[in-house]
């Protein structure tokens, strides 16, 4: 029965990843992140991750702040926020992501306000759907890893 | 160069990139190929490591740090008569840009996200650069 759910767990895995390469959500470089992990850094993953969570929210905020005030005309600065964002999250694969940084940058250049804002808006929401399915990627994990803790006493 | 002889290698790299993400990933990366690695957060704290006596054979160079960035932390580096690799590691759009940079000392410069081709590629370059040392 363990063998079962380990199973189901390890297919889980497999097609919440298939979907996320096949929509371009993520793509080869969550990979070579993936394979940065192994038994002496066993949550890399998962920690670098995180931290890129934390960066980015930051960056969102500083992004939305900057094109809220009415008085704004500092698109360098904008140009700062979404180098590093891009930088981000192609490190960690967020394709999708970063092509919308692309687009937010181009709106930026060209001193476009409301293109940024419709940028911004986009970047928000994909933002929150990779998040989200991150979260459940790692909760899979987790359970993955808890299963295959639990030793059933005969298959020993 | 064979597999082997890229692991088995007695090389040091200072990360230097503002994103503390980024060093945790670049730190990994270069120690999965075998180098010891240190990291500083701009440009200023590289600087002050090499004055300190610190040295690296490769130097993974971000652009925009604040303090100071990565083309002015090049060209002091260069000026100080500090011979190490020093690639650029950004996500710098400009031609224009890239080509200051570049200017600033650099000996290469890659577009994030950096690969483990790219790590191989520099690697072999500073086999090629102790070998003609040599």
């Amino acid at each position: 029965m363990l063998g079962l759910a380990a199973d189901r767990l390890r297919a889980d895995t497999n097609r919440l990843l298939a979907f996320l390469f096949h929509q371009g959500i993520l793509d080869e470089q969550f990979l070579q992140l993936q394979q940065l992990e192994d038994e002496t850094s066993p949550n890399f993953v998962s920690e670098v991750v995180n931290i890129y969570f934390h960066e980015s929210e930051k960056l969102l905020r500083n992004l939305r702040s900057l094109l809220m005030d009415k008085e704004f005309s500092d698109y360098n600065k904008m140009g700062i926020h979404l180098n590093q964002f891009m930088g981000s999250s192609s490190s960690i694969g967020a394709k999708r992501i970063r092509n919308v940084c692309v687009a937010f940058r181009a709106a930026s250049e060209q001193n476009n306000r409301a293109g940024c804002l419709r940028a911004l808006e986009l970047l928000e929401h994909e933002y929150c759907f990779l998040k989200n399915k991150l979260h459940e990627l790692f909760q899979i994990q987790q359970q993955r890893a808890l299963a295959a803790a639990v030793r059933y006493p005969m298959q020993n | 160069m064979s597999d082997e002889d890229i692991v088995n290698n007695n090389l040091t790299a200072l990360v230097v990139d503002d994103s503390p993400m980024i060093r945790k990933l670049h730190e990994m990366h270069l120690k999965k190929f075998g180098l010891k690695v240190q990291v500083a957060e701009n440009g200023k704290n590289a600087v002050d490591l090499f004055r300190c006596g610190a040295s690296f054979n490769l130097i993974l160079m971000d652009k925009e740090m604040p303090i100071m960035d990565g083309a002015e932390a090049t060209k002091e580096l260069r000026i100080m008569g500090v011979t190490s690799m020093i690639v650029g590691v950004t996500s710098l759009d400009s031609i224009f840009e890239r080509q200051a940079f570049m200017e600033a000392g650099l000996d290469h410069c890659f577009t994030k996200p950096l690969t483990s081709e790219n790590i191989i590629f520099l690697l072999q370059e500073l086999n090629n650069k102790n070998n003609e040392e040599n």
